[in-house]
Parts: structure tokens; C-alpha cells; sequence
């Protein structure tokens, strides 16, 4: 094959995001002439190799080993990387989720491939595909290319391709082995588990008043928190005004945090990077006040303000009551 | 405990981000620097555990021109011991494999013990490096680290998952950890720390050759198509046009 897309465990279903890099294999196998495989592994691998034969793919790759029912970045990492020297393909596609990000450096590491990361985009020069990822969060963009002829490891933004038109098939299934023992597995892991919620439940409000660091300092938080009251709204925020203790984590919007879609969002002094937005996008409308013109959550915003919030959001509030 | 600290300076969040005219890369004149900011976590980090453990040394490593010793400044001024400059005049580089090597071949011989880092960079945001160089040293690695517990040679790594999830994950040393931002507060230099870092050491490294694998073409503002309505005037008018808004276009209130 050329196109090797690794399928992510997510409790017995294919992750959103590996359907995702379906599509995104089948634009570019379009594009070239290629030929596409998925490989599934751990303990789901049964169920995962079912579901995706469902797509329109060459073959499915079904990976089962014991050391291989949980994961660990060092299980994977040389899984993978056995698997991709077998079978040579020339990309190899990964959804960028928080689990590749933690082991597909090692893999670049061990075969010296490049990992071209988290791209929106790509787009065919002659034999070559340029791919585009975000910089300086998200305020550019920057298209990337590989010096190297592969295998090269791709990973996709979340929604970078929609898994609505991956297009359907069936594939055949068929086993892979590699030789792994316990002792190249250094670390030990413990159960997944969630921190209490503290009550706080965003994902039912109706509007959310959203605080990020352009609010300044913690005395200027309670002015947000006036502006949800009168506005009948809860109180949420951006990453970096929990690490700084201003509201406790339960507030937080985004990948690490709480997914929302109220009727209104209003962000306030949030610069709209895509950890934060993956949160928040599906709101119904996006009301943004920035000091930045250029700030990149204009460009999902459906109302935007350039202007200070230290100004207007008193303001509002008093005219609200 | 010899631990690592890999800081990086990036453009601040306020810093303008002029191209190029080739569109090749930024124009680094205009530009304000600061320490990448989940590298000032991973900094306080290191610095809480040789107080904690009372012994060991933290030393600052840093990649790129000279400018770059203004954060290994901050890192002395904050505790850290004495610091690495691997000196690179290009800051273009955007190829966390050849990045990490030359790493890996600056510190091989330090034999630390652990090797803290931001889990990305705000600029390139790669997200690689850490775990790479771990890797090449032969370490453990773990990424995303939201509070770290040390004991008896394994140092003991609460992960953040996606959605609010975490996970404790175990590893021996020597190891190599991606520090997320949030899991500590970063302390600010007192006086006496920036006096003091005057007269710490700064190791300068020129590194050799170096293979590049992976490289921005081109750099560039994005176009959006969304139609966004653009609610402009002084502050009051601002205020009016927005409860307009809200009542009756959006329809919440
Ligand atoms: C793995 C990972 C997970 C992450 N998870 C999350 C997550 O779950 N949630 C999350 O939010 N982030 C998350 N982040 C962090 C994310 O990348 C951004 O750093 C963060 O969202 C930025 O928050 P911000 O917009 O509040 O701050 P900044 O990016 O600093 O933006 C502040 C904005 O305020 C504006 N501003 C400043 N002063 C004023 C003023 N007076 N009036 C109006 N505007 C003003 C500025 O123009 C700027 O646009 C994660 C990052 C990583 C790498």
C-alpha cells in the first residue's frame, strides 16, 4: 500500500479523528493513484477491523498482541514502526490526537522520518504533497514539505477532513504480527480517570460568557461574571486563566477541557487557537471582542468587535440590566 | 538528580509577525521575545524538585543565535545552575528530527538523569522534540505532564488525556517529560537570583552539520471565508449594537 492510516482505540470504536484520516487518505489516493490499508490493534482490534472494512479502503491490518491490550508510548511506538518497515508504505496517517502526539515522535525518532504534524490542509505539487499546519497559534500558516522520500508520518487537525465523506466499502482483513517483548515497554500505566466536576456542566447552557487572557489579571474576572448574570449565562474560560488559578478547571473550554455548543458564545480576549476552538466551534453563534484585529478567532466568529474588554463589557452589562 | 531544562524563545502572544519578503519565514527585526511559556512551567518544575530533594543541579539548555541567552538569563535568574547555548544562527529551522539530534549530541555525555521541556513550542508548535531527544538517549518518555512524583529512581507522571481525562503513568529514570502549562506556578526571578545569574556559567556549543527532513516552503497570514459582521463605533455605540444583536438577531435575550 501507500497510504498506511493507523486507526486510535477510543473504548472499542474507531476514534472520530481516524475516520477523519480516511478521508484524508482517500483525497490524496485520489489525487495520486494510491493505494490505502488501515491498521487496528489492541484488544478492540476485532471490533476496530469491522468497522473500518466498512470504508473504501484496500485492506485492513489487524495487529493483536498481548503487550499491545493497553496502550504505552514504547508498546506502540515499536508496534508501529515494525509494521511500517514491513510494509513500506510511503505515508503513514494519523489522526493528531493527545495519544500521537505522545508516541509518534518516538517512532520518527527510531526510523529518522520526518512527523509533518496537526496539518489542515494538503495539496498535490506535481509528485509531491505540501501539507499546511498552524504556527504561532494559529495567526499564520505554514506550508510544509518533506525532505525525505518516507515513509513519512502525517497527522491531521481535528475536522481537518470531515469522516462525512469518507466513502464506504469493504475492505479485506488481514493479520500482521511483530515481535514485541516486555522489556522494551518502560513505562506502567495506571487507569484513565476524570477530576471532579465541581457541578460545573457547560454543555447545557443556553449562552456562555467565555473569559480568556485578554481579561488581564483575576480582579477583572468578576466583570465577566456580571456579564453572564445579566445576561442569564454561565461563566467559562480559556486554558491559560486556569493555570493561573483565576477560575478553577472545571471552566475550561476545549480539547482539554469541556466541548460546548450553546446558542451564544461570547469570547472575550480569547485569541482563538484550535485547542480552544475545538471546544466551542459548534456554537450557533460566535461573538467575539478582541483588541486584535487579527486575532484568529475572527475568522469563526459570526459577530466581531475590535476593542478592549476592560471597556465594553461593563458597559454591556449595565445596559443588559 | 541532573535535570535538563530545554527553553525555547518564541515571539510573545502581543509580538507582531512580520514575513519575510520571500515569505520564507519571519523578519526578525519588530519582533519581542519571550520563554516559551510551557517551558517556564517545566523550568519551575525541575527547580521545585533539586529543593525538594535538596540536592542535584538544573541546568538551562537553549538552541538558536545569541539572543537566545535572554531566557537561559531568566532560567539562571530563576535557580537553574549553569546552562547549554547550542549556537545556531538560523532560526528558520522547522524540523524537529534534526533539532533533537543536535540536541541529543550537545548533551549525550551529561548523563542527566531527567530531561524536562514544554510539551510545544508557540511558534512552530511541533510537539516532538522532548520525546525525540528522550528516545535517541534511550529514556523513558511521557508527554503532557500535569504533575510529576518522584521516588527512588522512577518518576511517576500524571498524563492529560483529551476531554478532562488523566492518567498516572510510571516510568524509570533516566526519562524525558513534555511538560503541559498549568501544573505549577511559575516563580518570578528576585533580585538577588538576576545579580547571581551574571556570574553563572553558559556553556556555548557549535554544533556540526545537520540533515533537515522536513521544512516551511512558505509562510503566510490565513484567508477566511467565514462572513463575520464587524460591529464597529465608540464604545457606547459598540454596547447598542450589540444588545441589537442579541435581542434580535441572535435571539437571547
Ligand atoms: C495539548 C494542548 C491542550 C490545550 N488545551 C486547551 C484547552 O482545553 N482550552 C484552551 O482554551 N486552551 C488549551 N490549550 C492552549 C491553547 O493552545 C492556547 O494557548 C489558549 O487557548 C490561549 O488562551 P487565550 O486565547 O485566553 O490567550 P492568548 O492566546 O494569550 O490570547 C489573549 C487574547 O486576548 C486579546 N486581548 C488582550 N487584551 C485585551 C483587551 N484588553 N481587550 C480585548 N482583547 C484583549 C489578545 O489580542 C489575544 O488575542 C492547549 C494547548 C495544548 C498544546
Amino acid at each position: 500500500m501507500d497510504i498506511l492510516i493507523v486507526i486510535e482505540d477510543n473504548n472499542g470504536k474507531v476514534h472520530r479523528m481516524g475516520l477523519e484520516s480516511i478521508t484524508a487518505a482517500q483525497t490524496m489516493a485520489k489525487d495520486r493513484g494510491f493505494s490505502i490499508a488501515a491498521l487496528v490493534m489492541g484488544s478492540n482490534a476485532d471490533e476496530l477491523a469491522t468497522q473500518v472494512s466498512n470504508y473504501d479502503i484496500g485492506e485492513v491490518l489487524k495487529l493483536e498482541h498481548d503487550l499491545l491490550s493497553s496502550y504505552s508510548s514504547d508498546g506502540y511506538a515499536e508496534a508501529v514502526k515494525q509494521v511500517v518497515e514491513k510494509e513500506s508504505p510511503k505515508y503513514v496517517f494519523f489522526g493528531h490526537t493527545y495519544q500521537v502526539r505522545d508516541y509518534v515522535p518516538k517512532i520518527s525518532a527510531k526510523l529518522m522520518k520526518p512527523f509533518l504534524v496537526d496539518n489542515v490542509l494538503m495539496n498535490s505539487d506535481g509528485d509531491d504533497t505540501v501539507f499546511t499546519k498552524q504556527m504561532f497559534n494559529a495567526k499564520l500558516y505554514s506550508d510544509m514539505i518533506a525532505m525525505d522520500e518516507g515513509p513519512l508520518l502525517i497527522s491531521f487537525q481535528s475536522a481537518a477532513y470531515s469522516s462525512d465523506n469518507a466513502a464506504s466499502g469493504s475492505a479485506s482483513v488481514r493479520d500482521v504480527n511483530i515481535n514485541l517483548d516486555s522489556s522494551m515497554i518502560k513505562t506502567q500505566s495506571e487507569d484513565p480517570f476524570q477530576e471532579e466536576s465541581g457541578g460545573v456542566d457547560l454543555t447545557s447552557a443556553e449562552i456562555i460568557v467565555s473569559v480568556g487572557r485578554g481579561i488581564g489579571k483575576e480582579e477583572n474576572v468578576p466583570m465577566a461574571k456580571d456579564l453572564a448574570k445579566a445576561i442569564g449565562g454561565e461563566l467559562a474560560s480559556s486554558r491559560p486563566v486556569v493555570d493561573a488559578g483565576w477560575l478553577s478547571s472545571t471552566h475550561q473550554i476545549g480539547s482539554s477541557g469541556q466541548s460546548v455548543s450553546p446558542k451564544m458564545y461570547l469570547a472575550l480576549g480569547i485569541s482563538g487557537a484550535i485547542q480552544h476552538v475545538v471546544g466551542m466551534k459548534g456554537s450557533k453563534n460566535i461573538v467575539a471582542i478582541n483588541k486584535d484585529p487579527e486575532a484568529p478567532i475572527f475568522e469563526i466568529a459570526d459577530y466581531g468587535v475590535v476593542g478592549d474588554v476592560l471597556e465594553i463589557v461593563p458597559k454591556l452589562s449595565e445596559a443588559l440590566e | 538528580m541532573k535535570i535538563a531544562v530545554l527553553v525555547k524563545q518564541v515571539p510573545g502572544s502581543d509580538s507582531p509577525l512580520p514575513i519575510n519578503s520571500n515569505q520564507s519565514w519571519l523578519d526578525e527585526n519588530g519582533i519581542s521575545y519571550v520563554m516559551n511559556e510551557c517551558d517556564n512551567y517545566a523550568l519551575e518544575e525541575a527547580l521545585q524538585i533539586k529543593e525538594e530533594n535538596d540536592d542535584g543541579e538544573v541546568v538551562v539548555i537553549s538552541l538558536g543565535p545569541d539572543r537566545v541567552q535572554k531566557v537561559i538569563r531568566e532560567g539562571l535568574a530563576k535557580g537553574a545552575d549553569r546552562a547549554i547555548h547550542i549556537q545556531m544562527n538560523s532560526d528558520s529551522i522547522a524540523d524537529p528530527l534534526s533539532l533533537a539530534t543536535l540536541f541529543a549530541d550537545a548533551i549525550r555525555d551529561e548523563k542527566f538523569d531527567l530531561i524536562f521541556s514544554g510539551l510545544q513550542s508557540d511558534d512552530l508548535g511541533m510537539g516532538q522534540t522532548g520525546i525525540i531527544i528522550g528516545e535517541m538517549l534511550g529514556m523513558s518518555t511521557a508527554s503532557l505532564a500535569m504533575a510529576t512524583e518522584l521516588s527512588e529512581g522512577i518518576i511517576k507522571v500524571k498524563r492529560e488525556l483529551e476531554a478532562g481525562f488523566f492518567q498516572w503513568v510510571s516510568m524509570s529514570l533516566p526519562a524525558s517529560i513534555t511538560i503541559q502549562s498549568g501544573l505549577n506556578i511559575p516563580r518570578y526571578p528576585s533580585l538577588k537570583g538576576i545579580m547571581g545569574a551574571k556570574k553563572k556559567e553558559i556553556n556555548i556549543v557549535t554544533p556540526g552539520g545537520h540533515d533537515v527532513k522536513q521544512s516551511a516552503k512558505k509562510v503566510y497570514v490565513p484567508q477566511s471565508d467565514k462572513q463575520t459582521v464587524m460591529i464597529e463605533g465608540s464604545v457606547d455605540q459598540i454596547v447598542d449594537k450589540l444588545v441589537e444583536a442579541f435581542r434580535n438577531e441572535i435571539k437571547v435575550i
